[in-house]
């Protein structure tokens, strides 16, 4: 018997599953934001819990693009629709506006069953792609928007995901190019890894505030051609790590330059409403193609990416987000809808969620002046909060930091001295991670080391979100000013 | 399809959402309890969750599921999913090998549900079909099994064997033999399984009982049980919780290489995708309430309910179909759909060919003109050459289901009148 197993290769104890014989994409995916620095940071807090004593009391995590995790509160008008929507026996209770009310009923009659338990369409509900619909004619100035051309979403990177799947393909010298900032938000990178697609990238200019230069795009594709095909641009504005708020006629260049190239654009905008910097608008890339012109907006592919887990809602556990398509073949449109309908249906609550956030109070109505009163203090403290980091860095010799234009992340330059270079690099580690490591456990603060986005040879950075309170903010910017002098000292 | 959601998780949502509600008596003194521990663990619902799970959730469930095999489940093995279809998806990037001269190969039921299929092709795999028996059930045959795997061999390289128990769509429930001689095939032919056990909780009895692979494989013992790498899935998303729409599930991993758990973690993680208000509807169903606590009865009691009105369903199906010249069904031991073979004549087959349709797709589509009625043919699923099927959901309540079953009866009997 154990022969006959042995035979068999039971007894040979060699997994079927291994490094080896899984996908060989998946060995390139790497998402720094939750990397290994937030590993270490989790254990340190189970440390502390544990009573192991530290220079710190807390770590606080200025990683994560988390705004209620940090402690900004969720806007109530959202809350309560969607408490009664999930228990619809509370719409009897007289502790909720009429408005409250009447909204909940609206969504629950668009729900099959009445109800937000049950799988909607995969597209999404259409209730809701109607109103996402009127809300971007509204921001766009009335430029039409199609329902049909909406997809909802389990937040951005999900439609990202989908649709760079969409895109890819080829071998060797013909598999798909798909152009992306350096910095650039790694969720981007990760996908294009696990895809197998070739990264190409394009530098924002560090000197002129992180501003694209569509000399440098050129470039970037020239070189490209060489060893893939090129098909996409990518493009996150307002921008993630660097909050840089593109011009009206940086958006017009780099849609001539996606149209001459003969680029599909993806338009990450899912930070439009965090811009906070005097003379800096947000434009959507919608809208300047089609004001335009049928020469451009009858042509190009777009599609743009919004969530409900930014801005002002923050709202990153709902899950809830769209996509519009522009001038997608329809076949290819066809082929995106059987995509999507593989996972059923986004999260509908995350839908709900939507529709409530396209379509927010309006004067008159009685949750409105909360509704206000709350969305303007979220963006206003942030803008403040933007303004403090951005000085309170550039105090800090050593520490160069482009103003925060928009989006909760500041991304400044750091001088690292030789000495701390070189241990780095004996450790094997990026020395910019060397730093924020050090700065974690020395301080218990974690932030994300500038490697994890893409930065210029010799330079370094790194990302800290601008969501902690104010005052807790505030002693972060002093522990990294603290830090970075001794840090500097220590390795002179 | 009309069936009621349970009060207890509706009102630990509302509470989890709208925190106020806490303030005052007009919850459950059990609702308000668990809210708050939710909150404590998560801090808002806003927030997003850890990377494989909200730390309590992960918790819970691996309780349940000791409490479900008798065997203590590791949480580090658990990894929350939002739904099957995304846990399997993911698990399928893992494993599938799409490009270069040999594809990952993926041994998949037939009859299937249809989302499974898409996500094989969407991943790149290749789909190795073995065939059910539907004269004895629709059983799992090992000869077939071994016939598809051999098959396969010379253009894939078939490394992962799918099973769904209790099957969609056929309703059938594994007996416990079965299950011990598919964990010895994936064994012998080095394979590794993925448990589809979304319909677990739906079990009608009659002599038959849910087991998990997970268990079977556990009292196997060594050298089965330390070695057979296993994927399990279970969701919200069906049995009495129902929650569809709110995508939530969970995934349970067996003896799988540790490097590789780290790749699965970081895949995961990159899809940040699983609602937290989900995880807390998953909380609730792996740790209900309890009795003795101020919603069990109700919860109790509904629960019941559903599960009297499936099993009244499938009673009620079951005489209708059997009744009707030309419709045979084999038992339905679990899940919430009816599989039926319709013995066409030769004249509806010729009148579908003319019409360039496949006759079951035909069927259903004058189904759904006529009666307003709407059932999916066999051929989405898959099924032998020259057979023919149909899929109805019964999960809807008993007045429906009557409607629906008088509908189809009216249809039928005109349909083999039209086409004798």
């Amino acid at each position: 018997m154990i022969s006959e197993m042995a035979e068999n290769g039971l007894l040979h104890h060699g997994k079927v599953l291994t490094v080896d014989t899984m996908n060989p994409n998946v060995k390139r995916v790497e998402y720094a934001v939750r990397g290994p620095i937030v590993q270490r940071a989790l254990q340190i807090e189970k440390e502390l819990k544990e009573g192991v004593k530290k220079p710190f009391t807390e770590v606080i995590k200025a990683n994560i693009g988390d705004c209620h995790a940090m402690g900004q509160k969720p806007i109530t008008f959202f809350r309560q629709v969607l408490a009664l929507c999930s228990y619809p026996e509370l719409l009897e209770d007289n502790k909720f506006p009429e408005d409250v009310k009447n909204r909940a009923r609206r969504i629950l009659q668009a729900c099959a069953g009445r109800s937000l338990g049950a799988y909607s369409a995969s597209q999404g509900i259409e209730l809701v792609r109607r109103d996402v619909a009127q809300y971007i004619e509204r921001r766009d100035g009335g430029i039409p928007c199609n329902p049909d051309n909406i997809y909802l979403t389990a937040g951005a990177s999900d439609a990202i995901m989908t649709m760079l799947k969409l895109l890819v393909s080829g071998e060797g010298p013909s598999r798909t190019g798909v152009m992306i900032s350096i910095p650039q938000y790694p969720l981007y990178s990760a996908a294009l890894a696990e895809l197998a697609a070739v990264q190409i990238n394009y530098y924002l200019d560090e000197e002129k505030c992180w501003s694209l230069d569509v000399s440098e795009l050129r470039r970037a594709l020239e070189a490209a051609r060489k060893h893939c095909r090129p098909r996409v641009l990518c493009i996150i504005n307002p921008g993630n790590p660097t909050g840089q708020v593109q011009s009206r006629q940086c958006v017009e260049d780099v849609i001539q330059f996606a149209a001459e190239e003969n680029l599909f654009l993806m338009a990450d905008e899912v930070y439009q409403d965090n811009v906070y910097a005097e003379g800096c608008q947000f434009h959507s890339f919608k809208k300047v193609l089609f004001e335009m012109g049928p020469e451009y907006s009858d042509k190009l592919e777009l599609a743009s990416f919004h969530s409900t887990s930014k801005c002002y809602m923050g709202e990153c556990g709902f899950r809830g987000g769209y996509m519009e398509v522009v001038n997608l073949d329809p076949e290819v449109k066809v082929q995106l809808t059987k995509l999507v309908s593989v996972r059923l249906c986004p999260s509908v609550p995350g839908q709900a969620l939507l529709d409530l956030v396209v379509n927010p109070p309006q004067p008159g109505e009685p949750s409105y002046g909360t509704f206000i009163k709350e969305r303007s203090h979220t963006l206003e403290v942030l803008a403040e909060k933007a303004k403090m980091t951005q000085e309170i860095l550039n105090q800090v010799p050593g520490i160069t930091c482009n103003p925060v234009q928009g989006a909760m992340y500041t991304f400044p330059q750091i001088q690292l001295p030789p000495k701390a270079i070189a241990e780095a690099k004996e450790k094997g580690q990026a020395p910019d991670m060397f730093y924020c490591m050090k700065l974690l456990e020395e301080k218990g603060i974690c932030l994300v080391p500038g490697s994890g986005f893409g930065q210029r040879d010799g330079t370094y950075h790194f990302r800290m979100t601008i969501l902690p309170p104010t005052e807790k903010l505030k002693i972060v910017l002093d522990k990294v000013k603290e830090f970075h002098q001794s840090f500097t000292e220590q390795y002179s | 399809m009309g069936l009621k959601p349970l009060t207890f998780v509706r009102q630990v949502l509302a509470a989890c959402i709208y925190p106020s509600l806490l303030l005052d008596d007009s919850l459950p003194h059990d609702v308000r309890k668990r809210a708050q521990c939710l909150l404590e663990e998560c801090g808002s619902i806003g927030s997003y969750a850890p990377m494989t799970g909200i730390r309590k959730v992960l918790l819970s469930v691996s309780e349940f599921i000791t409490r479900r095999d008798g065997i203590v489940s590791n949480p580090d093995n658990i990894i929350i999913t939002s739904g099957s279809q995304h846990g399997i998806i993911v698990l399928l990037k893992l494993l599938v090998q799409s490009e270069g001269s040999v594809r990952t190969g993926v041994l998949i039921p037939v009859p299937c549900y249809i989302s499974f299929k898409k996500a094989l092709t969407a991943q790149g795999a290749v789909a190795v079909p073995y065939y059910l028996c539907e004269e004895e059930g629709w059983t799992v045959q090992i000869k077939e099994l071994r016939r598809a795997l051999h098959a396969a061999r010379g253009h894939c390289n078939p490394m992962v064997l799918y099973i769904i128990n209790p099957g969609n769509p056929s309703g059938h429930v594994q007996s416990k033999a079965s299950i011990e001689e598919v964990i010895r095939f994936a064994a012998e032919e080095r394979l590794f399984l993925m448990a589809d056990e979304v319909y677990q909780s739906i079990v009608y009895g009659n002599g038959r009982e849910f087991y998990s692979y997970k268990k079977v494989l556990s009292e196997m013992g060594s050298p089965y049980s330390n070695n057979v790498e296993l994927a399990s899935f279970h969701t919200i998303s069906k049995g009495a919780i129902g929650e569809c729409g709110l995508r939530t599930g969970y995934m349970e991993l067996v003896n799988i290489d540790p490097e590789v758990m780290q790749y699965a973690y970081s895949l995961f993680t990159i899809n940040l995708n699983v609602p937290v208000i989900g995880q807390i509807a998953l909380d609730v169903m792996a740790d209900p309430p309890q009795p003795g606590q101020p919603s069990y009865a109700l919860y109790a009691q509904v629960r019941v309910e559903i599960f009297l009105t499936l099993m009244n369903n499938v009673q009620r199906t079951l005489e209708v179909l059997t009744g009707l010249p030309g419709i045979t069904c084999q038992p339905i031991m679990g899940g919430v759909f009816a599989f039926a073979r319709l013995h066409l004549s030769e004249a509806a087959i010729k009148h579908a060919k003319e019409k360039k349709l496949k006759p079951d797709f035909l069927y259903c589509l004058r189904l759904l003109e006529d009666m307003r009625l709407f059932a999916s043919p066999g051929c989405d699923f898959g099924q032998e050459e020259g057979t023919y099927h149909i899929r109805m959901c019964l999960a809807t309540p008993e007045e429906t289901m009557e409607d629906v079953l008088q509908r189809l009866k009216s249809f039928h009997l005109r349909f083999i009148k039209e086409f004798p």
